[in-house]
């Protein structure tokens, strides 16, 4: 799981303590996934317990340190050479509503989608502004790997965002072909009621 | 925003033909465009995005309302000075590009300059700062069927931005570009308009219209949502939640 590897990543170049990681989880990815400190503290308990950190005494302030162990790097090893499983998708929620309206009585699912599209759209605006920021901030000479994995983050969001509006265009370009060829067809022929109920929806 | 519009369209519309054939290009629309402001336009083909910067650009005339560019109204205003307009204040990007291919790339680019009294050294020179911009220092004195399609269009996008041009009209600025050269030619639109001018981009790539401080969605000839650009959530800015 991905806090679990961030952690053991980021402890790979030397003993932290709890809100240190956090401070340095949150600099790579810019607070897109906020971590709190007992979430770290309860995540390297885990990793203690499964042997893969090791307590390693205090810093001069007394903050207690953890240290990543032989069985904590070779777990990191294989993390880093294992694709992300695709096997089995998250859930989706909008793919969840998309499917729920094909059909549903009195939603107009073009609607549906461009209110999605705007809303998607919007966001990529908020994270392009927040990519020219990244941009020049890496221009500066002190620029350094955190502002790097910044912006690769602020990337992989504006991809996943436009992946997204482009499968809406799709969605909505597939309802209009479907409710031509049924119009085609002449209304009554097409064989289920839910499929014909979307193409009359799309076809608003 | 309390500024001038450099662009103000009003109750704009364009019809072609008439009676059953009649088609509905644009419906009466309203849209205003500030200094400073990049507008992004979207909607599937035949949506009307071109004709709007068409009419926007004085290159068609409207069936009926009014195109206002810097105060003037190019519906009412003379041939020959919605022509000055068109060559001082407005920079044109479209999908193809019209070099003359007897011109090198800095002198497509100085062309205008010139025809609108500029000195020949003034021009090149800025023809050669705007190549610089785009990428193109080493190009300048090659022929267009000299240089790739990427380069081509980019020549195009430095001839649109010479000069101080209040407003910049692009069709699909990306079209043969990749992916990385694409992006930074938005980043140049998007600089130009940082500085003062006024843009509109009709294009059907999203990442390209999250470049812009407002995307206007058309179809069948008319708006049918927007979207403005929001103040970029505290939960993005790296250290925010500390």
């Amino acid at each position: 799981m991905s806090i679990r590897h961030g952690l053991l990543a980021l402890l790979e170049s030397g003993p932290r303590y709890g809100n240190q990681l956090r401070a340095e989880f949150e600099s790579r990815t810019g607070a897109t996934w906020p971590l709190n400190v007992g979430q770290v503290y309860t995540t390297l308990n885990r990793l203690e317990r499964d042997g893969l950190v090791k307590p390693d005494g205090e810093d001069d302030s007394g903050h207690a340190l953890y240290a990543i162990t032989g069985d904590g790097r070779a777990e990191l090893r294989v993390w880093y050479a294992t694709p992300v499983d695709r096997q089995r998708p998250a859930r989706d929620e909008l793919a969840i509503k998309l499917a729920m309206a094909v059909g549903a009585p009195g939603v107009d699912i073009s609607a549906v989608i461009q209110a999605q599209r705007a809303h998607t759209i919007g966001a990529m605006q908020d994270y392009t502004r927040l990519k020219a920021q990244a941009l020049t901030t890496l221009e500066h000479p002190e620029a350094g790997s955190d502002d790097l994995a910044w912006l690769l983050v602020l990337e992989q969001l504006i991809f996943q965002a436009e992946a997204e509006a482009r499968w809406l265009d799709h969605s909505e370009a597939r309802l209009v072909r479907v409710a031509r060829s049924a119009q085609a067809r002449g209304d009554g022929t097409a064989p289920d009621r839910g499929r014909r109920g979307a193409a009359r929806d799309a076809a608003r | 925003m309390t500024a001038t519009p450099v662009l103000q369209l009003r109750q704009l519309a364009r019809t072609h033909g008439s009676g059953p054939t009649e088609v509905h290009a644009l419906r009466p629309l309203d849209l205003d465009v500030f200094p400073g402001e990049l507008v992004a336009v979207m909607g599937p083909s035949g949506s009307g995005k071109s004709t709007l910067l068409t009419l926007a650009g004085g290159l068609d005339a409207p069936t009926s309302g009014t195109v206002t560019v810097e105060g003037t109204d190019l519906t009412t205003a003379s041939r020959r000075d919605v022509a000055a307009l068109r060559r001082r204040a407005i920079g044109y990007v479209f999908q193809d590009y019209n070099l003359i291919p007897a011109l090198t790339a800095a002198e497509n680019i100085a062309l205008p300059r010139e025809l609108d009294g500029i000195r020949a050294k003034k021009a090149r020179t800025e023809a050669l700062a705007a190549l610089d911009e785009m990428g193109l220092a080493d190009i300048a004195d090659r022929f267009p069927d000299e240089i790739s399609g990427g380069q081509q269009q980019r020549t195009a996008i430095a001839r649109a931005l010479v000069g101080d041009r209040r407003l910049v009209l692009a069709d699909e600025p990306t079209g043969a570009l990749d992916s990385e050269t694409g992006e930074s030619v938005l980043a140049v639109l998007r600089a130009r308009c940082d500085a003062g001018a006024a843009g509109i981009l009709v294009t059907h790539e999203p990442r390209f219209a999250a470049w812009a401080d407002r995307v206007v969605f058309l179809r069948d000839g008319e708006v049918v949502d927007q979207t403005l650009r929001s103040d970029a959530s505290a939960l993005l800015t790296p250290g925010a939640a500390q």
